[in-house]
């Protein structure tokens, strides 16, 4: 099998898991939803700020359902002695890594719709162009993906991973935080060309976190 | 021939434990080689360090052709290690746990549903693996390692949690696997049942509770 | 077993007590205070060498664990030094943050603004002390080392991208503040030469304390082994001679007398 044939086969067994299991749909886009309107409670909608920060909330939250993505996809390996069976299935650990990854993304990818139309609604979005927006989306998804997996394997099977994980995670993934905000305000409110460049910066965080991912993911699985 | 596995002067350590200490071992191809001693002895280390999931501190482990020095994950693919749990997940039927690990292995998914038959699981097949019982675990856990296809079978105490009919059909697998020439290396306490499959017997000893081990052959018991 | 000679490293210990001394004598009478920024200006000549150190400490930590994941060069020297430096860097990292916060105050009237390099700064202080969470967790020496290493590497990259990333988004919010966030003032004769040689006295700092780091570290490990060669010593003892097993050996030999 090459390695997008492996990538495939682990990410449509992580996407049956989560198929059978509900876990993104009955826990982590609720979870999502129920942040986006612990903002409103906070920044209150009659002050007319909730419209202007509403890119930066979407990330925000997407962020914070990634983490519980990520601590999924790897407590589905903790079960049974899965990872063991991971290490000893004879695939190669770039092609887990990609397959993981996508699953992952996937599973964002359906948070975001979610919660782009949440954002619409809730805080009364209207969006101006819906090009860089989506590349934008995209290439961030990549990146908080590729990235995710990479700490959650190699937090895999210690006690404190848990905890672990979102500190690592969150400050490495802080460009991408910044760069798909600003994206999403260009593409909002602002002059939709500005979001170009962002975009760039998006994609090259991704195409670099893509490949650290499946060059590390093997000597940190073998030592989980 | 090239034997399949050959250890020199192994030494392997569980965090600060010496779990084995100077294990020198030779098996050759199609072998079947019971691996009998206490608990604590070290026959668990030894199978992991087989399947290259334990690294070594010194000495020298080829299995497969491979030097485990150097490599210890490309002759993987070719080997199965049953342990104390399946390796599958939670929320995929049987079915869909062995085609997964056959398809990783390189194996032929569509021979599933046959070695779902050889070994009794063929009502289970699209039970999700949550709902099994304990003996039925123990069983998909053989039936995971069969379908992979394996030149080495590692098995690691494989009659605990089975009931007389469990051991009936995993004696028929392990007859089958030595006939279709696979390599079968089997730790095991439950020596009677074990001696009359195995062509010879290892023994590693436990200096103390909290074991060395030691390897020394001695001869299968009168049957 | 040091990073340098012993000699060596008492010499670098006084020089750096010169160093510092001198530092701080130039820094607090030497040179002049800045026209526009009065005394507080001073702090500069610790905030931006410490500054300088965040970032060598770090490159240190991620150069050091490159050469651990090499494994021509793999030795566990690269560890220890990686995690000697990442915790100087994170002081060094912490105070810079600090430092800047006091030299502020006075400057701007607020304890923080969103200057492009205090932000990454800060970022780089989460960045450490992730890698200092991960060093703690209790692991075989080898599984930490090498996790760690991955880490710090990832950490690295990133790096960068931060860097950038913050930068470009303060630039263009320029027209937003309501101050000018720069911590620059202008400097000259004796006030440039009080900031290299600041940066300077940092620098023999740093590595003094590198070194002094690394030997503990040494003293913690030798402790570890020593531990081990007693475990195995003893088991050996314990359980006799170790004996081969083959096919084909003589089905007369009687086993060896073995007393648990």
């Amino acid at each position: 099998m090459n390695l997008v044939q492996e990538a495939a086969l682990v990410a449509g067994k992580d996407l049956r898991i989560e198929a059978r299991s509900r876990v993104t749909l009955q826990q982590v886009i609720p979870f999502g939803l129920v942040v986006l309107l612990l903002f409103a409670f906070a920044l209150d909608p009659d002050r007319g700020i909730l419209r202007r920060v509403a890119p930066g909330l979407f990330w925000i939250t997407v962020l914070l359902g990634a983490l519980l993505a990520v601590s999924r996809a790897f407590a589905v390996e903790a079960e049974n002695g899965a990872s063991d069976a991971l290490r000893l299935s004879g695939l190669d650990p770039a092609g887990v890594f990609l397959g993981k990854a996508a699953a992952v993304a996937v599973e964002l990818a359906v948070l975001e719709t979610v919660l782009a139309v949440g954002v619409v609604i809730l805080f009364d979005v209207g969006i101006e162009s819906i090009g860089p927006l989506v590349l934008a989306t995209l290439a961030a998804t990549v990146g908080v993906a590729a990235t995710g997996t990479l700490y959650g394997v190699l937090a895999t099977g210690l006690r404190v991973r848990e905890t672990l994980v979102p500190m690592l995670l969150l400050p490495v993934v802080s460009p991408v935080l910044l760069g798909a905000t600003r994206a999403w305000e260009a593409a909002i409110d602002g002059v939709p060309g500005d979001a170009w460049p962002w975009v760039g910066l998006l994609s090259i965080f991704a195409v670099l976190y893509v490949s650290v991912g499946m060059l590390a993911f093997g000597p940190l699985l073998e030592e989980a | 021939m090239q034997p399949v596995v050959r250890l020199r002067s192994a030494v392997c350590l569980l965090g600060r434990f010496p779990a084995l200490a100077d294990v020198d071992l030779d098996v050759a191809e199609g072998e079947v080689v019971l691996l009998s001693g206490g608990n604590g002895a070290g026959k668990t280390t030894l199978l992991r360090l087989l399947a290259g999931l334990v690294p070594l501190h010194s000495g020298e482990a080829e299995v497969l052709g491979f030097d485990l020095t150097q490599d210890r994950r490309s002759h993987r693919r070719e080997l199965s290690l049953v342990g104390h749990e399946t390796g599958c997940y939670d929320d995929l039927t049987v079915r869909e746990n062995l085609r997964f690990a056959a398809r990783a292995a390189g194996a032929r998914a569509s021979a599933v549903d046959d070695v779902l038959e050889g070994l009794g699981l063929a009502r289970l097949a699209a039970i999700t693996h949550s709902r099994l019982s304990a003996g039925q675990r123990r069983r998909l856990a053989l039936a995971v390692a069969i379908a992979r296809e394996p030149r080495l079978l590692l098995l690691d105490e494989p009659h605990a949690g089975l009931d007389a009919d469990g051991r009936e059909v995993l004696d028929a697998l392990l007859g089958q696997a030595a006939s279709d020439g696979r390599t079968v290396l089997l730790a095991s306490h439950e020596l009677d049942r074990a001696r009359v499959l195995a062509g010879r017997e290892v023994v590693l000893l436990a200096g103390q509770a909290d074991g060395i081990a030691d390897a020394r052959r001695r001869e299968p018991a009168p049957t | 077993m040091t990073l340098l000679k012993p000699a060596i490293s008492r010499a670098l210990g006084w020089a750096t007590l010169v160093a510092v001394v001198v530092l701080a004598l130039f820094g607090l009478w030497g040179a002049p205070p800045d026209s526009v920024q009065g005394d507080a200006q001073r702090l500069m000549y610790l905030h931006v060498p410490a500054a300088w150190i965040a970032y060598l400490a770090f490159g240190v930590t991620a150069i050091s664990s490159a050469l651990w994941l090499w494994p021509r060069t793999r030795s566990e020297v690269y560890d220890r030094v990686a995690g000697a430096s990442a915790e100087l860097g994170v002081i060094f990292t912490g105070l810079t943050l600090v430092l800047g916060s006091l030299w502020g105050r006075p400057v701007w009237g607020v304890w923080w603004a969103w200057d492009a390099r205090l932000v990454t700064t800060a970022v780089l202080l989460f960045l450490y002390l992730g890698y200092l969470a991960l060093r703690s967790v209790p692991a075989s020496p080898d599984a930490r080392a090498k996790r760690c290493a991955i880490a710090a590497l990832i950490a690295f990259v990133d790096v960068p991208i931060v860097h950038f990333s913050v930068t470009w988004w303060r630039t263009l919010h320029q027209q937003a503040t309501v101050f000018n966030p720069e911590l620059k003032a202008n400097i000259h004769g004796v006030m440039a030469f009080t900031l290299w040689f600041g940066v300077l006295a940092f620098t023999l700092l740093y590595v003094y304390l590198l070194d002094r780091r690394y030997r503990l570290a040494v003293l913690e490990d030798d402790l570890d082994e020593r531990e081990l060669e007693r475990a195995i010593a003893e088991r050996v003892a314990g359980a006799g001679t170790s004996v081969r097993a083959s096919p084909g050996d003589d089905a007369d030999k009687v086993p060896a007398e073995v007393t648990p």
